[in-house]
Parts: structure tokens; sequence; C-alpha cells
């Protein structure tokens, strides 16, 4: 079955993976720019990371038959020198014009600490003043509460951001509903020892429906699978979901949110 | 899904990570030293699996989740243990 990969740290990721998702029915995969394991010393290790993601990464998927897309932002793990981040959000506009980029993203919080909260303040300004969809990472384990609330705040007390227009990433049981009652997508995270298992992601599904939700594989440099996806499609046949309601969590949603930036087209 | 259905593609899975759980329990116990803040997280979290009451996974979520509203003036490490330091 074909589904949409709406976020995968394909750099950190080798070409057997690449085969591996072309084999079971990936059409598209969408990457977020995010930390790269160690925080980087100068704005112009992001202007070769946001090449790689525009240039070199989309060439790389095409010769498996995949599209590519990205989203780009200073992630929150590297938020705290606050100089350093400023200019690299004054560097994004230059690349916003190239043909996969989908949006801002992924930005939000990791420790919920106040610099943190200031640099996601200003790439949601940056969002608004370029009129760009929002992809957001929520904290993990212990701070997964507080910083989505946070973040929902920030978003929320901007009145230039519409919600439809935002995907809230990284949902587990106790944050999915105050995504969805803010009117913004949210996004489960299939991983093998945190966030969401495929079983869980299915009962989020079958407790909250199935509309403005998607799922992905988060795939990178960490304990993590790329084919998280298919698998919880799998999962939800298990349970006897009907092909039409597994065909819409993996690949009508995503696209559906993604379409609304102009860059993003499946075949 | 019937509960019967559910038995049948879940239940071993499930008895397998209970056994798993009271193995780590009896291993943290047997073992030399003090209790932290995580192994009482932990087992403020047991505490929610006990009765028919429902929404079990989130309550035992926000047992290890940090309960405050203020951001914390800086960010000193980069992740997270799973339990909250009270």
């Amino acid at each position: 079955m074909k589904y949409i990969e709406p976020h995968a740290h394909m750099v950190s990721r080798t070409t057997d993976d690449y085969a591996a998702m072309a084999l079971a029915g990936c059409e598209a995969v969408c990457e977020p720019a995010f930390w790269a394991g160690f925080d980087r010393s100068a704005v112009e290790g992001f202007r070769d990371y946001f090449s790689q993601l525009t240039e070199h990464e989309p060439k790389r998927a095409a010769k498996f038959g995949i599209k590519h897309f990205c989203w780009l932002c200073i992630n929150s793990k590297e938020a705290e020198d606050v100089k350093l981040a400023e200019e690299v959000i004054a560097l994004i506009p230059k690349f916003l014009d190239r043909p996969n980029v989908l949006g801002i993203g992924e930005i939000g919080l990791n420790k919920n600490s106040q610099n943190e909260l200031r640099v996601l303040e200003m790439q949601v300004d940056l969002a608004a003043k370029y009129n760009q969809l929002i992809l957001v990472h929520t904290p993990h384990l212990e701070d997964k509460l507080k910083g989505t609330r946070l973040i929902l705040d920030v978003l929320k007390s901007d009145k230039r951001i519409q919600p439809e227009r935002v995907i809230i990433d990284h949902v587990e049981e106790h944050t999915v509903e105050m995504v969805l009652d803010a009117g913004m997508w949210a996004g489960m995270t299939l991983y093998p020892e945190t966030k969401c298992t495929s079983a869980r992601a299915v009962d989020i599904l079958e407790t909250y429906g199935s509309e403005r939700i998607w799922m992905n594989s988060a795939c990178d440099w960490g304990v993590s699978d790329p084919l998280a996806v298919p698998k919880t499609a799998l999962e939800m046949k298990k349970r006897g979901h009907l092909e039409a309601a597994i065909e819409k969590v993996i690949f009508l949603n995503p696209k559906n949110f993604l379409e609304q930036s102009p860059n993003f087209k499946t075949g | 899904m019937t509960k019967q259905q559910v038995l049948d593609l879940y239940f071993l899975d499930a008895r397998h990570k209970l056994i798993e759980l009271a193995a780590f329990l009896d291993r943290v116990e047997r073992a030399d030293g003090k209790d932290d803040f995580r192994l009482e997280a932990f087992r403020s979290a047991l505490t929610k699996l006990d009765g028919k009451k429902m929404n079990k996974a989130k309550n035992v979520l926000l047992a290890f989740s940090d309960p405050t509203s203020k951001p914390i003036a800086k960010a000193t490490v980069k992740g997270a243990c799973g339990a909250f330091i009270k």
C-alpha cells in the first residue's frame, strides 16, 4: 500500500533504508531540520545542512523513486545559544524558495527553557511573515506535557497562525487531546522504546479518531525504524481496520496537510 | 474488536511485558544502594494500572510528567531521563 513518510531524517539513514521504504510503498518522504547529535559551531554549518536538505538529499531519494521534501529551522536543542539562533533564522529565508521546502520545522521545545521559548517565538514569527506551514517537535518523556502546553500557548497567542496549518508532532496519550482541541494536526511518532509503539498508535486512532492525525517513523541516527509506518498499517489490518481507513491515515491525511504548501506534490 | 479478539491478539505480549516489569523490580530490589526519584515515580505509576478505570496509559504518562508550568531558566542538559525530579 502506498504511504507518505511525513517525518524522517534521511541524512542519517543508508541507501538500504531508501530501498526498503520504496519496496514498502513509500511515495514521498519529508525531512524536518534537526539536531545533528552535536552542536554546530557556526551558522555556516547550517548553510551546508540546508544545502544538503534542499539539493543533495532529493537526488538520493529520487534514485529510489521517492520524492523528497524538507522543513527548515534551528532545532530547540541548539536554542540556548540565542545569538547563533538569530543568525540561523536570518539565513533561512534564502532557502525558502527552494522547490522541496514545505515550511518551518521542526521547531519547538526540548527542556522547556526560557531561551528555547524565545527562539520558538522567533521561528513562529518567521513562519507567519513568510506564510509557511509549521511542524513542531514536542519534548521528550517527562518534559512533553509541560512543553506541549507551552508550545500551544505560543501558537494560540499569535493571531497570524492558522491552526490547520500547524502539525504538533510526537503526541502521546496525555497530549493528543489538547492538540486536536486546539484545531491543529497531531503527529504520532512510532519508536521502539520511547514515544508510541504501533499498538498504542492504533489505540489512539481508535480513541480519538483519524481526523487531523498522521503517523511517522522520525527515523534518525538513534534507535528508530524507517519502516514503522507500514508496520503500523499492518497492525491496523490485524485489528480489522478497512483498507480505506488505513489509506486515510498513512497517505491521504499527510497528503491533505502537506498540500497546503504549493511545493508538495505526489504522483 | 471484541474482548476475546483483543486477548487473542495481545495477551501473550502483555504477559511477557508484565513479567519483564516484575523482573526489573526484583533486580532493582536486590541491588545495593539507594532508590532515586525514578523508582519513586515508577512505583507511583504502577498504582495507575490497578482497577478497571480507563485511560491507564495516559495516567501512567502523567505520573512521570513535569507538572509545573513555567519555563526553566536555562537548559543545562539535552536529554530527558523519563521521570520528573520533584
